[in-house]
């Protein structure tokens, strides 16, 4: 042996995890890992904050009602031939005239509420998620490009940012809609606006991603790993998505599930405005936007019970990114 | 306050302690159990006294002086002892008492100048707002006395520059800045946790001398925190060793250093490379300190110690006085005390005639003769110093046989200037730092060729610029002969690339933290196809692990999971991937402790003898330089004035700079002495002196080199970029002498 040192010590308790992990094979691993997690800081803190936890609670059983709606749901909305005008307009059930077949009460068609907002979350929640995915993808993307290769791209990108913030993002929506309006032919609208609707969002959200990848891709590409990648003979892109993207991820999920409520909201603003999705496919939006016309006739359950799910779901997927920020953050911990 | 100052007058003025901490116990309560950072340490320092703390990172020294200041972090407590100032019990004082006697009575220094002092307010104002909360004095008196306080602490110019803000002081200055504010209401205590780490050789020695004539003239106590013992050395009058929260040894500092007990201190003595000796190995002490969540019963030091006797793994041991000394040690309790080990101490400890003492204790356990004993072959210094002069005339006679490496002219400017737009509309210049102006050198295959210079000197942008991490404005590199400028083809660069690998400075930030040790140590394999097949690459994976000292088994694990010096491990082991011939370190062990750097220079050293590397090696750190390289390059500012070998530029060093550097490192047999530091700072790159950069600093200077950019000067083997050197009107090297550098022994 050409060195007269010895191995350095190391921790027994890591050495057998690592050990139990090379013989057990994947299923070994497997509970390694989870086991790893649940002792991990992040399940600790999240343990830890009963608001965190109550939050996650609302958010599985927002996520459990919308997509599990075609089995748990008691009506199936989307089934115009189960609908009954005699049924229309009843009030929840512990108010007179309720009925128990429709407990949170139905709609000028007849349609029992709960259902709907069960139906309308599925809708609100899948274009939330695409549009986040969508502008996460573009955004981590560009802020990553801009942040490595730097100089006059980087200057280009980040104006089209700062162009783009100058936008409100309802506006930008508008705008596109309007443009999808003149450009396809009628027949298709309805079938690509959700399409148009998730395009729109991501696009209004992608600079948020774009910004906060571009400074930690700044501050990464100059560590010395990095370098050390550089020297290797590395070409950028491996160096992009192998090196710097998995470090910069932490932020961008934070922002994500920030994104997700601000997504949702942002969705449920459009199809009040009667531009979002269409009328068939009626997400949380669309119901308030329905409801709002019975308000004042004394039908206020038609718009304040998708309110308040849109209230509930928005303020738990933010309270979980606020947490999931908390947790990350290596200085508050 | 005023109540309070007569009673603590008084129970001073007697040789009672200023500071007495027993017992005393810090913890940190996690989920996981109770930390203990601090556990059960006593000690006490009296009126004048520095007592020097030193240990390796996480030892438990900055928490100590936090405790007793009073500032220790949420959730960390005081879990026992108590703490004594001037009498007086002062850690159950509440946070109202506390807040007074802070500042006021113990003052405290931080490591970096650059964030204790506010930025949004003037030197002035952030003096007289410490001095008026602790004295009671008016607005004109405090300006009065803080602008005295400037002066004290040697920053030119006070009356003017005290309206100044923090960020138009350099680093040097900052610190000053930050010492008269701990001065600024006569504290009999001083605590001052690395107040010269974070700043370069040079102003370090200005610093140190700074704080011991201060404390000296105010009859002020210091705690010094540091882990480095030079500046012990210089500055302490007692020292203690902290290991794993826990003082191993505490004694006056000649004997502590030059009669080490501790196995610790020993070791850590031997581990730490000498500027004015050639050494083949240094001691290392395997393995480094253990965390805090995994601290052995017994002798914490156990594991690592190489004299440990079945009671140390068992039982912890207490403090116990030998000679003048305490150590925590079985080695010196009751029956176990061994005659060798008290022999030493007692003739380190006598006091009767301390030149006599010293030159005994040099003669019985010269820190370097130690380590020359403990390295295996003693025959081989002798080959090396044959070697060198062969090496030397070689070099010099521009013999092109074996030259693996050959920069020429290497220049490298910086544009810092403000964007277009900001320049056309606010009128902003352009300005261009010259990081690397016009160097030449050569390496010659299988040799260690070091850089070494002061920060913002251009040592790193030179390795950066070699192994192709920025392209140079100016010059030639050299490999095997080909300009590497002048390649075209994409894979022949490439594969020259492949040869060259660097290790970088930093364990923490080279290793990407999301990648597994053997994804890590396997990237350059898998980028430059080296190895086929899994099976191959797992094997030279392990191959590379063993060699650099670790196991097979640690390619699992993520690089968090390891100490400094096994990253820094990893990183070799990762550079070694493609079989380089040619191996760039930038500064490798400065984040390391001194226990650990002598692992890794003793692991490089092995190595490179092992693969026949040929080594760029740069360093701030002279006698690390010396330990490890053949011939050594001296830059300042962006220009390399002095080109030798090693033994020569450090026994007989020629430029005015090299011998400024020489001289400003603290040396550890110099205990006590006093020492002129050369005065002035690094001018800023972006505006350098005209002439020779160095003039404004140069004793020898002339009208030439005000005007003139001195050429380099081939004469008796060495380069030498000076006027004086050239005109041959250079005095000879005074640092060789040693009766020349012992002035006025306390």
């Amino acid at each position: 042996m050409p060195f007269t040192d010895d191995h350095e010590r190391r921790q027994p308790g890591t050495t057998d995890l690592a050990a139990a992990a090379e013989s057990g094979g994947t299923l070994a691993r497997a509970r390694d890992r989870l086991h790893r997690f649940v002792d991990s800081d992040v399940f600790y803190s999240f343990r830890k904050s009963p608001i965190t936890v109550a939050a996650f609670a609302v958010t599985l059983l927002c996520f459990v009602c919308a997509f599990g709606a075609p089995w748990i749901a008691p009506h199936d909305t989307n089934d115009v031939a189960t609908l009954d005008l005699m049924n229309a307009e009843l009030p929840p059930v512990w108010l007179e005239g309720g009925d128990w077949r429709y407990i949170l009460g139905t709609d000028d068609q007849g349609r029992d509420v709960l259902s709907a907002i069960m139906f309308g979350m599925q809708v609100s929640l899948i274009v939330g998620f695409a549009s986040v995915i969508f502008a996460m993808v573009l955004g981590v993307g560009l802020g990553l490009i801009s942040g490595y290769v730097g100089g006059r791209l980087d200057h280009f990108i980040m104006r089209v940012a700062d162009v783009q913030l100058s936008f409100p993002s309802v506006l930008v929506a508008l705008l596109l809609f309007g443009f999808a309006k003149t450009v396809l032919p009628r027949g298709m609208q309805d079938d690509v606006a959700i399409l148009v609707l998730i395009f729109a969002i991501g696009l209004s959200s992608w600079v948020q991603f774009a910004r906060t990848v571009r400074g930690s891709t700044m501050v990464e590409k100059n560590k010395e790993y990095v370098q050390a990648a550089r020297v290797i003979g590395r070409r950028p892109l491996p160096i992009m998505l192998q090196h710097i993207l998995p470090n910069v991820m932490g932020p961008v999920l934070v922002i994500a599930t920030i994104n997700l409520a601000l997504a949702i909201i942002t969705e449920a603003t459009l199809s009040f405005l009667g531009v979002g999705v269409p009328p068939t496919q009626p997400s949380l939006g669309t119901l308030i936007r329905f409801g709002n016309n019975f308000l004042f006739s004394g039908q206020w359950w038609m718009t304040i019970f998708p309110g308040t799910a849109l209230v509930a779901l928005a303020l738990a997927v933010n309270l979980l990114g606020d947490w999931l920020r908390d947790a990350l953050n290596p200085k508050l911990r | 306050m005023n109540t309070r100052a007569p009673v603590l007058e008084s129970a001073g003025s007697a040789k009672a302690p200023v500071l007495q901490v027993e017992n005393l116990r810090v913890e940190f309560p996690t989920r996981r159990g109770t930390l203990v950072a601090v556990d059960d340490i006593s000690f006490r320092i009296d009126p004048g006294e520095v007592l020097g703390v030193v240990g390796e990172s996480g030892a438990g020294k900055s928490l100590t002086g936090a405790a007793i200041i009073g500032l220790l972090e949420p959730p960390g407590r005081i879990a026992g002892g108590r703490i004594l100032f001037a009498g007086e019990r002062i850690d159950t004082l509440g946070r109202q008492e506390m807040r007074r006697l802070r500042g006021r009575h113990i003052a405290m220094i931080f490591q970096d100048p650059l964030t204790s002092l506010n930025p949004l307010y003037t030197i002035a104002h952030q003096l007289i707002e410490t001095i008026r909360t602790h004295l009671d004095m008016s607005e004109r008196a405090a300006r009065k006395h803080a602008i005295e306080l400037l002066f004290e602490v040697g920053i030119p110019d006070a009356g003017k520059r005290v309206d100044e803000y923090p960020h138009q002081f350099s680093g040097g200055m900052r610190q000053r800045v930050v010492i008269a504010l701990a001065l600024a209401a006569h504290p009999r205590l001083i605590i001052a946790d690395e107040p010269t780490t974070a700043l370069d050789v040079s102003i370090q020695a200005q610093i140190i001398t700074l704080l011991k004539r201060l404390c000296v003239e105010h009859g002020t106590s210091v705690m010094l925190i540091t882990h480095d013992m030079g500046v012990i050395a210089e500055t302490a009058d007692r020292v203690a060793v902290m290991y794993a929260g826990r003082i191993a040894e505490i004694g006056a500092v000649q004997q502590v250093i030059l009669g080490a007990m501790h196995p610790y201190t020993h070791g850590l003595m031997g581990s730490i490379p000498m500027i004015d000796r050639d050494m083949d190995h240094l001691v290392q002490i395997d393995g480094a300190m253990p965390r805090l969540t995994e601290i052995p019963p017994g002798c914490a030091f156990s594991p690592r110690c190489k004299e440990a006797m079945p009671t140390c793994f068992s039982e912890r041991p207490d403090l116990a006085r030998v000679g003048d000394a305490k150590v925590a040690c079985w080695l010196f309790e009751g029956d176990e005390k061994t005659g060798r080990r008290s022999e030493e101490a007692n003739a380190a400890g006598k006091g009767s005639d301390p030149d006599a003492a010293r030159l005994e204790a040099e003669a019985n356990s010269d820190i370097a003769d130690r380590a020359k004993e403990r390295a295996s072959a003693g025959a081989s210094d002798i080959d090396r110093k044959t070697d060198e002069i062969e090496g030397r005339t070689a070099t010099m006679a521009d013999g092109t046989d074996d030259i693996l490496v050959q920069v020429s002219d290497l220049a490298r400017d910086f544009d810092i200037s403000p964007p277009l737009l900001n320049r056309i509309f606010e009128g902003g210049k352009r300005s261009v730092v010259q990081a690397v102006d016009r160097v030449d050198f050569s390496i010659r295959s299988g040799r260690t060729f070091s850089l070494v210079g002061e920060s913002g000197c251009g040592k790193s942008t030179v390795a950066r610029l070699i192994v192709g991490l920025y392209t140079p404005s100016g010059g030639r590199i050299e490999f095997e002969g080909r300009d590497l400028a002048r390649i075209d083809g994409r894979g022949e660069i490439e594969g020259i690339r492949k040869r060259m690998q660097m290790i970088f400075q930093d364990p923490y930030a080279s290793l990407n933290p999301r990648w597994r040790v053997e994804d890590i140590i396997a990237e350059p394999i898998r980028a430059g196809n080296l190895l086929q097949g899994r099976k191959a690459i797992d094997a030279r994976i392990a191959e590379l692990l063993v060699q650099v000292g670790l196991s097979p088994l640690d390619g699992r694990k993520f690089p968090h999971e390891f100490s400094g010096g096994q990253r820094q491990r990893i990183s070799i082991a990762r550079a070694l991937a493609s079989r380089p011939e040619f191996l760039i370190c930038d500064e490798p062990t400065s984040a390391l402790d001194v226990s650990v750097q002598a692992q890794i220079l003793n692991l490089m050293k092995s190595l490179q003898k092992e693969l026949g590397l040929t080594c760029l090696f740069i360093s701030h750190d002279l006698a690390v330089v010396r330990h490890i390289s053949d011939e050594v390059g001296v830059m300042y500012l962006g220009r390399l004035v002095e080109w030798s070998d090693a033994a020569t530029i450090f026994d007989a060093p020629m430029h005015p700079y090299t011998r400024m550097l020489r001289d400003a490192i603290p040396d550890l047999k110099m205990t006590g002495q006093d020492r002129i530091p050369v005065a002035g700072e690094v001018p800023s790159p972006l505006n350098p002196p005209s002439g020779c950069h160095f003039h404004p600093r140069c004793p020898h200077v002339e009208e030439r080199c005000r005007r003139e950019i001195p050429q380099s000067t081939r004469r008796d083997g060495r380069l030498v970029a000076c006027h004086a050197f050239e005109e041959g009107r250079l005095p000879p090297s005074k640092s060789s002498i040693p009766d020349d550098s012992i002035r006025n022994p306390e």
